[in-house]
């Protein structure tokens, strides 16, 4: 009996990857811990080892392919005895017990990051122009990941003050691959390795930045800043205030926030409500590659203290973004991602996949929802909620965190606050559940905010 | 894929230099026993004068008094170059004025007025200098030791030969981070002193009750980082060990920690009685080991000055603080508008 080899998923979000290199040819006799082939994931290159022996009768995925989806067949094991020369692909396996997928997260498919020429392209994202793109200008299609890549390298090209410090950004070239290429290119004295070590690092960080240097400190994931956030809070936001305005801390604390898949509770936790609550510090979320790009720039450049929030499940995505010598998104103003006049959802970061998705099933309806892509959480963008709600009448916030005190509540409290009047309903919260995140695929997905929520909450606040 | 090492950050971890034994008491000329006599009586009138305002409800809050330890700092200063930065604790008014900062605008932040430094918005344990390197004043116990740290990453990565001078207690001595900012520093050889100034007592913890190892200067063996003892009531001692110290730091041979024992004669801040010691031991402090004590009694018995010229050093002294206070006294509460300024640049 044939055994089919599947593409692995080799990290958690990991959906689909690049079928880079095969290790052995048809013919070879297969030992279990074979290294058989290479596969390029979005983060790193991995050899894939055999499970099952006999001989490797077929390769079904030659060298060279991209955007292998998980758990495709890509070669044919065949047992002693059998022809290897006349196997053909088993049936493939059922999907049951195969890796959760995001349904809901990533409203559009991942675009190619196409290498070779047979690749056809996958449309990137259609995002509407930011007011800050001039009209006719050229885009390229990139992923977020790339985006803030190439956000980093500009400003450390433009600022020599300007360094990248955190764990495993410079020889691993980031534990998510965003520091890719920044150490060949800056060397060890800009992007800088350190121990696991948050609290000690980001004091450290927060140090230099007193002492003029414009620092980027990766947190691998934010969640990890919790060790760290009494002098993210204490220090870094702090300060000024108490120094009577001498002290300021031009730093970007970034990394991914929230939610990445199974990763359990500890790895899941949304923070944009936890840093939005302080003074002293700005909190920045992009949903889309260009404002990934722009606001990160800005963010750099930015003389106070910055949570820049971003979303492992956006890395790989992929958005069209303006090619412009210095492309700037300014801090502190949300994007209309999709005008209309019904309802006005307000969103960002990963949250923007479930309203975008909403949007287009609310459509159908005869629902003309108008989308907010907040984009940065404090100070917060008032005024272009206020003015959408004015003409609509109805909000929806949409957020991965927790709805006690998130900053859905906060939405809330502003609309009521500055357009009571003008509100036919009250303001609705699409949120992440009040639980610890599971582990459990099903459970994760009923923890998480999903489509079929936000359409029920928009339906509610039009009383349909 | 092999990074072109262009740092010590990165060249340098694992190697020690032999580290200098200890350091030598080197007797000071007479211009040195007047400054450091002058500046460590600066320091005790000061806030001799602040324990006086907080008990006419002037200062509020909290206020921790330098008394007793006034030869750490003005020894470490001697030594120090411009260009060198302080960073501290809550216990801070004594670096600020060995940094030279004006005392005016020192008690005039004690008192919440927008004369001080920081406009009255920081308090007693949170000010600043940037012109004279005094990095705060920090509140949170053991946070400026990664602060400090991070100042002596900026002088590497611009290639300076300054040090930071990173003070902390030894009740900070026992918090984690400043073990993960030793390891750092030893690590990419990053210069900077760590001033343990232990006076024996965590707030109303002794030493003994906290610290499994008492001798803060091997705080620093598992990552090889050379430390000493200092007798830090001798403005000498701690003069002679810092530059020992600063020397190691500038040449790029990686942090040091100087241990300073010394000894606060007053409560760990306004509120506490001290009951967790004897009056004796305080008393016996103050008898025998009194840091402006010691060089008084150098400077009449070597001659450098009459008890006359000590007078009026005192005097000179006692009219800078009575300004100060004046000043502080007098000058008026921020305008409300402060309430909303330098939240953000």
């Amino acid at each position: 009996m044939p055994t089919n080899i599947l593409m692995p998923a080799l990290s958690p979000t990991m959906e689909q990857g690049k079928l880079a290199k095969w290790l052995k040819k048809e013919g070879d006799v297969i030992k279990s811990g074979d290294v058989l082939a290479e596969i390029e994931t979005d983060k790193a290159t991995m050899e894939v080892e055999a499970v099952d022996e006999g001989v490797l009768a077929k390769i079904l995925i030659p060298d060279g392919t991209d955007n292998v989806a998980v758990n495709t067949p890509i070669a044919v094991i065949a047992g002693e005895g059998e022809d290897a020369s006349t196997a053909t692909a088993a049936p493939a396996a059922p999907m049951n017990g195969a890796p959760a997928k995001i349904d809901d997260a990533g409203g559009e498919k991942p675009a190619s990051v196409a290498k070779t020429a047979s690749d056809a392209p996958i449309p990137a994202s259609a995002v509407p122009a930011s007011p800050e793109i001039p009209e006719g200008t050229a885009m390229v299609t990139m992923t977020v990941r790339e985006a803030l890549r190439d956000a980093m390298a500009e400003e450390m090209r433009r600022d020599g003050d300007v360094f990248v410090m955190g764990e495993e950004v410079a020889e691993y070239q980031g534990a998510y691959k965003v520091t890719q290429g920044l150490l060949q290119e800056f060397g060890p004295k800009r992007v800088v390795d350190t121990p696991i070590t948050e609290h000690g690092f980001t004091g450290l960080g927060v140090g230099a930045a007193f002492a003029g240097l414009k620092p980027i400190v990766e947190f691998m994931t934010f969640n990890f800043s919790m060790q760290a956030i009494d002098q993210i809070v204490n220090s870094a936001a702090k300060t000024l205030y108490m120094s009577g305005g001498q002290m300021g801390c031009p730093i970007v604390f970034r990394g991914p926030n929230g939610a990445a898949a199974r990763v359990g509770a500890q790895h899941s936790q949304d923070f944009a409500a936890w840093y939005s609550a302080i003074p002293g510090l700005k909190v920045v979320s992009p949903y889309s590659a260009a404002d990934a790009k722009g606001l990160l720039k800005a963010a750099i450049r930015d003389p106070n203290p910055i949570i820049f929030l971003e979303n492992e499940i956006l890395y790989g995505q992929s958005f069209e973004v303006p090619v412009m010598d210095d492309f700037v998104v300014p801090i502190g103003k949300a994007r209309i991602h999709r005008p209309g006049k019904d309802v006005t959802i307000v969103s960002w970061s990963i949250g923007m996949t479930y309203a975008i998705k909403a949007a287009a099933e609310l459509e159908k309806d005869g629902i003309d929802a108008e989308i907010i892509d907040l984009r940065t959480i404090r100070p917060m963008d008032t005024e272009t909620i206020l003015r959408s709600v004015m003409k609509t009448g109805r909000c929806v916030t949409v957020e991965e965190g927790y709805p006690q005190s998130g900053v859905g509540a906060e939405i809330a409290a502003r609309v009521m606050e500055g357009a009571f009047d003008y509100l036919d309903a009250p303001v609705l919260r699409v949120t992440g559940k009040d639980v610890p995140m599971p582990y459990a695929a099903n459970l994760e997905k009923l923890a998480l905010p999903n489509v079929g929520e936000v359409v029920a909450a928009v339906k509610a606040v039009l009383y349909r | 894929m092999a990074a072109t090492r262009t740092s010590a950050r990165t060249a340098g971890a694992g190697k020690t230099a032999s580290a200098p034994s200890g350091s030598n008491i080197v007797e000071f000329n007479r211009e040195q026993e007047l400054e450091a006599y002058r500046t460590m009586l600066l320091i005790r009138r000061f806030e001799e004068k602040s324990g006086q305002m907080y008990g006419m409800g002037l200062i509020g809050g909290f206020c921790h008094l330098y008394i007793g330890q006034e030869a750490v700092v003005v020894g470490m200063q001697m030594s120090a170059k411009e260009g060198d930065s302080v960073i501290t604790g809550y216990r801070d008014h004594g670096h600020m004025l060995a940094c030279g900062m004006d005392p005016k605008g020192v008690m005039a932040e004690l008192t919440g007025r927008r004369g001080g430094l920081s406009k009255g918005k920081g308090g007693s344990m949170h000010m600043f200098s940037k012109d004279k390197k005094f990095y705060g004043g920090h509140g949170i116990v053991g946070a400026q030791v990664s602060l400090g740290t991070g100042l002596a990453f900026a002088n590497q990565y611009r290639g300076n030969d300054n040090v930071s001078m990173t003070y902390f207690g030894d009740g900070a001595a026992n918090q984690g981070q400043v073990y993960e900012s030793f390891n750092m520093a030893q690590l990419w050889k990053l210069p900077v002193i760590y001033v343990i100034e232990n006076n024996r007592y965590a707030m109303g913890t002794a030493v003994t009750r906290a610290s499994a190892q008492a001798d803060f200067s091997k705080r620093g063996l598992s990552f090889n980082i050379p430390g000493e003892q200092v007798d830090g009531m001798d403005v000498r001692a701690v003069k002679a060990a810092a530059e020992n110290a600063i020397k190691w730091c500038r040449e790029g041979n990686g942090p040091y920690i100087l241990e300073m024992q010394t000894y606060r004669y007053r409560g760990h801040s306004m509120s506490d009685p001290a009951k967790y010691r004897t009056k004796e031991e305080v008393q016996r402090m103050r008898d025998e080991h009194d840091p402006i004590e010691q060089v008084r009694a150098r400077i009449l018995k070597a001659n450098f000055a009459t008890e006359d010229d000590l007078k009026q050093i005192d005097a000179g002294v006692r009219a800078i603080v009575a300004e100060a206070a004046e000043f502080a006294t007098n000058d008026p509460e921020p305008d409300a508008s402060e309430l909303w300024t330098d939240i953000l640049v």
